[in-house]
């Protein structure tokens, strides 16, 4: 969670880069990255010829990088990006690389605060993960597949634990796949692992496994579930309860369980992507009423409206009340709140952020190659060049905007009972 | 009688399979996809077909093999799906063997004989229906259940380690570059117009396909990304060995993957049953009736970006060419008109096939033939005469094969028969015929 209580909620508007300067200095410039609070925006630039710099608010960081990419800011706000110094792989943060290097890190991921990072690396041909830049003791054939808990920093990963030759169908079948929790691999071993999770509070690691041709369960600590099913998607925790819940699929319908139990009597032809509200007490998920009938179940009662092509992931409220998800029917991509859709449609949606009290929910879309902000149903900000998603303040009355206009990267924060004010 | 050569192929897939299951295992997998996974469509075919033989003289392996009435598409269904039927689920390992070889070897699914059945029976639905009971029991031919496997691990059909693909795409990005100054291969760019998708032999050993399409998104400045993660994998041997949980589990992270990255469409290679995975089959077992967000093959974006002048041809390819019409995006979408076009614009000697476009020869190594290995190498030519007649007749230097399983399998047929041509994909062609910016 990002704490966002510190930032500047003056409102007002402040330019904070001049993104064209960049691109006029340099000969490419990559994806822009902006911080959650808006103070700065950053990207990889080609300094010389396979050099890669980091820019940051127009200043260079200090070092080069025969590569630099996947930038991305963590929940305290530090920038972090993978980079290649000597053929060898780390993550640099704040422009200082990790000790560490590898031959090659990937996927970084953060806790909710930001004071966890983990990454896969690779290293000698062998896999494991660093956290915080220092590696793991042990080592994998594989590794695929990585997640920390949101609290107490518990880091799990999928990973193969015994060889596999090449073509070896029956060694496959016997199961090579695990999962390593700070470090330590489980006991057992599994045909196939999806979809790890970890409880906040770190006490408990779930995952999907596979035990049979067609034969699936979910784990926790190493245990599986005693029921069998056709198939099933990965687990969540539920806050409060700590009890698992996932998609499970018995004969040829989809449902809920929890801890092997199914809680939902409803049976769909898909179920995926379950939420659940921030006590644990609500689930909501996207499925299937039938073919190409898609919608969102909120704690067993599927919503009226259905959309042919996708529904996103739904959003709760932060007090679990309401229920948001981008949602996409007949080419056109809008928005669906409590079983309501939004009539304006749009080229692209990006998920929907309810404000603190829940009263309204904001998110960011695209119209013809332009960005704005959404709050309930209509286009509400100014059309941007490039826009983030939008943050509401603590209080719920102001919004910060990151976008960019005219060639600058800007922090705009507004009221938000007041017309916008370009 | 069956070729007897191909019956005594040993494959550890079948044959170690077989040999340790019960009667009762076997009947009751039979019995529960006949009752729980077929309906009122396979009773239909079952009840509807006159064995009239229309259907036969459309297999390319039936006619290869001298009109061996075994090859008959009805037979292979008569063979295997209705016995099983017929005797409740009650057969035994020699019956699997055989159902087996006919299954994934003989019929290639690819519903040519469904266009001369004057009642539609699709035989590839029945054929698929066989390979799912038989991947239930474990009766997969090796090579094809290791390709499944990797799916089921990695999510890609060939093995490739998380590391390799970001590796592989900044090397080939640096290829590209080294051909085109700024060619980039974005990855991850939210928001992109497109995301484009390869099959997992393009990183493993064609890597440089990936390179020649950051040449051409560059030329036309196309809006594109490619996923870091998985996901980044269209193709399917999962939906061809009867793993359909696998193959599920692969469409649904493409097109999450898709979605995350909020792009427009999907541009996929060069690959014929990836399409028929991530556009049909895979949607369908999800419970989209089609692709969630729309899917464009790249035949089709060639097709736009030529006719649209976003890219244009400086020069055309010389030596005489003809195409190969990959039965899942002709058959099966209809591209044929587009591809000649395609092929048209940068080949100044194209001689075409007879028979063409949705008529034209399967090239027995999609529907999963070609990923059941060596064993089955000498099997699948047999079955190939006929295309190999077909292209010699061309004349053609070059086969144009905008498909991967059409690719590998007439490069085989060509070694095989001796045709003294090549293969070629249509990126190879249009990077030496595009007109590059600084040109
Ligand atoms: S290979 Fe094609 S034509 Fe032959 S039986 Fe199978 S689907 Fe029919
Ligand atoms: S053509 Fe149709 S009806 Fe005739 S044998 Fe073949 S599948 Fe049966």
């Amino acid at each position: 969670m990002v704490d966002c209580g510190s930032w500047d909620w003056t409102i007002g508007k402040r330019a904070i880069s001049d993104l064209g300067r960049v691109h006029d200095e340099y000969d490419e410039v990559h994806e822009w990255a902006a911080s959650p609070d808006g103070e700065r925006v950053a990207a990889p630039v080609l300094a010389a010829p396979d050099t890669f710099a980091i820019v940051v608010n127009q200043e260079r960081w200090d070092g080069e990088f025969e590569k630099a990419w996947h930038l991305a800011f963590t929940p305290d706000g530090r920038l972090t990006a993978l980079v290649r110094i000597d053929d060898e792989w780390t993550l640099a943060v704040d422009g200082e690389p990790w000790d560490e290097r590898w031959e090659f890190a990937w996927n970084p991921i953060f806790n909710r605060d930001g004071s966890v990072i983990a990454l896969q690396i690779k290293d000698n041909m062998e896999y494991s993960v660093a956290v915080n830049g220092v590696p793991w003791q042990r080592r994998f054939h594989s590794s695929r597949g990585l997640a920390v808990s949101r609290d107490a920093g518990r880091v799990a990963a999928v990973v193969q634990v015994n060889p596999l030759a090449e073509a070896d169908t029956v060694g496959f079948f016997e199961g090579t796949w695990s999962l390593a929790v700070d470090d330590v691999p489980w006991d057992a071993t599994f045909i196939n692992a999806y979809g790890p999770t970890v409880s906040d509070d770190g006490a408990a690691v779930a995952a999907e496994v596979r035990l049979g041709i067609c034969e699936y369960t979910l784990a926790e600590n190493a245990i599986p579930w005693e029921q069998r099913y056709g198939c099933v998607w990965e687990p969540s925790y539920r806050n409060g309860s700590g009890r698992l819940v996932a998609p499970v699929r018995i004969g040829g319908s989809w449902t809920l369980a929890e801890n092997g139990v199914p809680i939902w009597g409803g049976r769909f032809m898909q179920l995926w992507n379950q939420r659940l509200s921030s006590d644990g007490r609500r689930i909501a998920a996207v499925a299937a009423a039938g073919f190409g009938r898609w919608t969102v179940v909120v704690d067993d009662r599927p919503w009226r409206t259905s959309f042919d092509d996708l529904v996103r992931p739904p959003v709760f409220s932060p007090d679990g009340a309401r229920v948001a998800a981008g949602v996409r029917r007949g080419g056109r991509w809008s928005f669906a709140v409590d079983d309501r859709v939004w009539p304006e449609t749009f080229d692209m949606v990006w998920d929907p952020v309810f404000s603190p009290g829940g009263g309204t929910v904001a998110a960011k879309i695209e119209r013809d190659g332009k960005y704005a902000v959404a709050i309930d149903g209509r286009p509400w900000s100014p059309w941007y060049d490039q826009l983030w998603d939008p943050t509401y303040s603590p209080d719920g009355t102001r919004m910060l905007i990151r976008g960019v206009e005219g060639g600058r990267f800007v922090r705009h924060v507004v009221g938000v009972a007041d017309r916008f004010q370009a | 009688m069956a070729d007897l050569e191909d019956r005594q192929v040993v494959d550890p897939g079948i044959d170690e399979s077989i040999a340790g299951l019960t009667p009762d295992r076997i009947e009751r997998t039979i019995n529960r996809v006949l009752t729980e996974e077929t309906g009122a469509r396979l009773q239909a075919y079952l009840q509807t077909c006159v064995h009239c033989g229309l259907c036969a003289e459309a297999c390319q392996s039936y006619i290869s093999r001298d009109k061996d009435p075994d090859y008959a598409p009805v037979a292979k269904v008569k063979d295997t799906l209705w016995e099983m039927v017929k005797r409740k689920g009650k057969v035994d390992g020699e019956f699997l063997h055989n159902a087996a070889r006919i299954a994934y070897i003989d019929c290639g699914a690819c519903r040519r004989c469904s266009m001369y059945c004057p009642f539609g029976i699709d035989i590839s639905y029945m054929i698929m229906t066989v390979r799912r009971i038989l991947n239930l029991l474990g009766v997969v031919p090796q090579y094809l259940q290791d390709t499944t496997n990797s799916h089921a691990a990695t999510m890609n059909q060939m093995w490739v380690q998380q590391d390799d693909w970001i590796d592989t795409l900044m090397w080939q990005e640096e290829d590209a570059r080294s051909e085109l100054a700024g060619a980039r291969i974005p990855l991850d760019r939210e928001g992109a117009e497109i995301m484009y998708s390869v099959i997992g032999p393009e990183p493993k050993i064609l890597a440089q396909l990936i390179a020649n399409m950051a040449i051409i998104f560059k030329v036309a400045g196309a809006d594109w990304t490619m996923p870091s993660t998985d996901g980044w994998d269209n193709s399917n041997m999962a939906m061809y060995s009867g793993d359909f949980e696998t193959m599920g589990r692969v469409e649904r992270l493409h097109w999450e993957r898709a979605s995350e990255l909020r792009v427009k469409r999907v541009v996929m290679g060069e690959c014929g049953h990836a399409y028929r995975g991530a556009v049909y089959d895979g949607p369908r077992w999800l419970g989209w009736t089609k692709p969630p967000i729309p899917m464009v093959h790249a035949v089709e974006y060639y097709y736009e970006l030529i006719s649209s002048g976003r890219i244009r041809i400086a020069r055309k390819i010389e030596e005489p060419v003809t195409v190969q019409d990959p039965c899942n995006i002709v058959r099966g979408r209809g591209l044929h008109d587009k591809l000649r076009y395609v092929v048209n614009a940068i080949c100044a000697d194209f001689r075409d096939m007879d028979p063409r476009y949705e008529h034209n020869y399967c090239c027995q190594a999609g529907g999963g033939l070609i990923n059941c290995g060596p064993p089955w190498k000498r099997s699948r030519m047999k079955s190939n005469r006929v295309k190999a007649d077909q292209i010699r007749d061309t004349g053609a230097h070059t086969v144009i094969t905008p498909c991967h399983n059409c690719h590998s399998g007439i490069e085989d047929i060509i070694g095989f028969y001796k045709l003294g041509c090549h293969v070629s994909f249509i990126s190879e062609l249009l990077v030496k015929t595009i007109e590059m910016p600084d040109a």
